[in-house]
């Protein structure tokens, strides 16, 4: 019944203070999907509201990427409605009648705060909004009172859970609710209307964030789901989906087809003996060891090949311990081709190898899905899950935020790149890795020869060169024809001369790209290079904060101002420094002057941080506002650069053919790029 | 330290009931190293030559394959200039239920039929493939020279 969509229109007030929204009240018209059950804690309960949220970003937040819940659509704006309603207050200016006073229960709303669907409601569309609100309710009204309502003077005082259950709204006054909603929004904020659009910025990318427990479970479930249809047990199962590269789909196809085929080919072959057990036989020689002791344990597979218990736990312990193995382990006996199911594991390996063991299996499934990917920070154990396909990487840069607070991208698993797309921060880091200094050494030291280009470094005195390449004679000075400088054997003191200018014309032009290039790195090196700096500086922030606090009396809340400025530096600087790698491989035209204009923007307001960044302790007191402004004002040019270049890598998507180079490209408003980033 | 009972009996097998053509003695300090030698199988261009093999059984044997270099110099596109031998139960398809005996046939057969498309000596293994005739040729010279006493 609450599947799909509850097409809502509510317009409702919040005045919830945001640092990343106005701090003014939002009259917000809204498509609420149902919302998946909730379990958070009412204390959780978006009260405090997430710094790294965006006003209009509807699905996930990056400080919290794995959870759905911090989702400030969502929980914020319909906090207030319930508020009221469920304290048992008096709408603000209620003209509508009340048609009902059926109390409702209070265990319906607690079932929507466990996760457990309410009751059916007469009303499709509301009972959605009901069950949203009702988890969105905060159990703590002081918090309430302070955070949500203070806009709403007439409800301070009045915030009581007794209100909240006597007076709480009937199950069936769903237009009232409506109408209601919109009674208090036109109260008094008609002229502050803003639609909240639903969906991300340009740049953002839909991912999560799992623990290794998490990717765990969710292996597991996906093996009880294919384990009941293929009516095999878990432990094959898992071999099963394992071989299929866990593409649930394609495995029920092939083993519907071919069942014993596709048993072979994952390491199932036809069983010859019973369940994998320990058992006990006499006369039983241990091919391995060559024991022959009685009343010795052996096990064997279904495969059969019966080996002692110490053996095969020994060979297990070697494969998972030194060999790393685990979803790929064979069956002991030559030729053999069975996979070791993790029941066998289970009942042969000590407890350290089986955590051992289970850390491998997730790890190859990790490896073995396309929309999983480690986090590729040291000692992180997260992985992420973004829907981003390879192919889709020329126009998306998938950026994400691991839950170690580690920005890299999705695509290529290198640190945060936004907005240039992976292909051409490739191309770039190779271009640096082969030029940059080279490139250097080769402007400082080399001319070209004024013939045939060949980049020659002067190794004797004498003027006269001789090209080695083509035979070319020039002067070292002018670039001329040696042959003009004639019996007078030197006269390059004289400044004008023909051949020698126009040798000089093509030598500038050859050396415009690698000024061209160096330009563009110094800046991007820059870049690297101050984000570093301001990283040490940030170590020492902390040491300023507790300095602050000391000196100023200030708490430790109202200091965090430097670590949001810390932050936003790091952040900023990381975006800045790959804009030059972009803007290096863009075409000219009047989109890269817009680009150049929102890089400049970014670099005046980091730098201007930056500076303010480097003062003293104690005058940092003093520049606290200022400090807040240009840190806001830094996030806000990097979004508007990132949001304006990922847009544009967008519209290349209908030309992807002839990516980056066409003119259709340059109609549909997508980037030119100077060179082929598909090749 | 003490030698394991599965190292003991393979090497009582070996000397009592010995495969043809090859010969594996544990070394009188060392039981855990062989000298071995491998007579080339007939009908293969190492026939009538005897190659002298080392073989060495490493601590976690049989869990992990027996380490195994040829001493005498061949011409043969799976075993390169230091002797070693790119045999596939020799590495990722060893089970411990292989042993000595059953790894020595198999560098015999590899013997009998050199496999140039999956090479450990790539200028052999190319000559093989350019000029079958001439590359069997200098494998006979080879024997020849350096593999009868």
């Amino acid at each position: 019944m609450f599947s799909g969509y509850t097409q809502l229109s509510i317009r409702i007030l919040t005045s919830l203070p945001l640092p990343c929204s106005p701090s003014v009240p939002l009259v917000a018209t809204v498509n609420l999907p149902t919302p998946p059950p909730y379990t958070r804690q009412p204390t959780e309960t978006g009260l405090t509201p997430c710094l790294y949220c965006q006003p209009s970003r509807q699905n996930r937040c990056l400080a919290h990427p794995a959870t759905t819940t911090c989702n400030q659509q969502r929980e914020r704006l319909p906090v207030l409605v319930i508020l009221r309603r469920d304290l048992g207050l008096p709408p603000v200016s209620t003209t509508l009648p009340r048609r009902s006073s059926r109390k409702r229960k209070p265990s319906s709303d607690h079932s929507a705060s466990t996760g457990v669907n309410p009751p059916p409601r007469k009303k499709v569309d509301v009972s959605g909004a009901q069950r949203l609100k009702k988890a969105a309710l905060p159990a703590t009204p002081t918090t309430l009172g302070s955070t949500a309502m203070d806009s709403d003077d007439e409800f301070s005082g009045h915030s009581s859970m007794e209100g909240f259950e006597e007076d709480a709204f009937d199950s069936d006054m769903s237009d009232e609710l409506v109408s209601d909603m919109e009674v208090d929004a036109d109260a008094g904020f008609d002229s502050q209307d803003k639609i909240i659009k639903p969906g991300r910025k340009a740049y953002e990318v839909d991912y999560r964030v799992y623990s290794p427990a998490e990717i765990r479970a969710y292996q597991n479930d996906q093996i009880n789901d294919v384990s009941r249809i293929l009516e095999q047990p878990p432990e094959a199962t898992a071999i099963l989906l394992r071989h299929a590269r866990w593409s649930k789909e394609r495995l029920i196809e092939s083993y519907m087809d071919n069942q014993e085929q596709v048993l072979e080919e994952s390491g199932l072959g036809e069983d010859s003996a019973g369940p994998p057990r320990f058992q006990q036989i006499k006369g039983f020689v241990c091919e391995i060891c060559c024991e022959d002791e009685e009343g010795m344990d052996t096990f064997a597979m279904k495969c059969g090949h019966r080996f002692c218990a110490n053996c095969y736990k020994q060979y297990l312990a070697q494969k998972v311990k030194d060999e790393g193995e685990a979803a790929h382990i064979k069956c002991p006996g030559d030729g053999c081709n069975r996979i070791v199911d993790s029941k066998s594991v289970d009942l042969l390996v000590s407890t350290d190898l089986k955590d051992r063991y289970q850390t491998l299996l997730i790890r190859t499934y990790v490896d073995d899905k396309e929309n999983l990917k480690w986090c590729p920070a040291p000692n992180c154990e997260y992985a992420i899950d973004c829907g981003v396909k390879p192919r889709e990487l020329a126009t998306v840069v998938p950026t994400v935020r691991c839950k170690c607070s580690h920005d890299w991208c999705f695509g290529c698993t290198l640190n945060d790149h936004q907005p240039a797309p992976c292909r051409l921060v490739r191309k770039w880091l190779k271009k640096c890795e082969d030029d940059s200094e080279t490139a250097n050494w080769i402007s400082a030291h080399t001319k070209e020869c004024p013939k045939c280009q060949s980049t020659i470094e002067k190794n004797g005195g004498c003027n006269h060169m001789t090209c080695r390449k083509c035979r070319h004679e020039f002067c070292w000075m002018c670039m001329g024809h040696w042959q003009e400088h004639g019996n007078s054997w030197y006269n390059c003191n004289r400044y004008e001369e023909k051949s020698g200018s126009e040798a000089r014309d093509a030598q500038a032009k050859s050396r415009q790209s690698l000024e061209r290039y160096l330009h563009y790195y110094n800046r991007y090196a820059n870049h690297e290079q101050s984000a570093r700096l301001d990283k040490d500086i940030y170590l020492k922030t902390e040491k300023k904060m507790t300095q602050l606090q000391s000196s100023s009396g200030m708490s430790w809340i109202e200091v965090q101002f430097l670590e949001g400025a810390s932050q936003a530096l790091q952040q900023c600087r990381q975006t800045l420094k790959w804009t030059y790698a972009f803007a290096y491989y863009l075409a000219r035209n009047n989109q890269t002057e817009i680009f150049e204009d929102n890089q400049k923007d970014l670099e005046m307001a980091v730098e201007n941080l930056s500076e303010m960044f480097e003062k003293p302790a104690d005058q940092l007191k003093d520049l606290k506002g200022d400090m807040m402004d240009k840190t806001s004002y830094c996030n806000k040019r990097r979004i508007i650069l990132l949001e304006v270049t990922a847009e544009r890598l967008k519209q290349g998507e209908s030309h992807r053919s002839d990516f980056g180079t066409s003119e259709a490209n340059s109609r549909a408003g997508a980037w030119e790029f100077n060179t082929d980033l598909s090749a | 330290m003490s030698l394991p009972k599965r190292i003991i009996k393979e090497t009582e097998r070996l000397m009592a009931e010995p495969v043809p053509g090859i010969s594996a003695v544990p070394h009188d300090d060392n039981l855990r190293y062989f000298n071995v030698t491998i007579d080339g199988p007939s009908q293969s261009p190492y026939e009538g030559g005897t190659f002298k093999l080392e073989l060495f059984l490493p601590e976690d044997y049989p869990m992990t394959p027996p380490k195994v270099r040829f001493l005498t110099k061949i011409y043969h596109p799976n075993i390169d200039r230091l002797g070693r031998i790119c045999l596939d139960v020799l590495k990722a398809n060893w089970s411990p239920a292989l042993q000595i005996r059953t790894i020595l046939l198999s560098i015999q057969a590899l013997l009998g039929a050199p496999n140039p498309d999956d090479p450990l000596a790539n200028d052999v293994a190319q000559r093989w493939k350019e000029d079958q005739n001439a590359a069997i040729d200098t494998a006979k010279e080879w024997t020849a020279k350096y593999a009868t006493a």
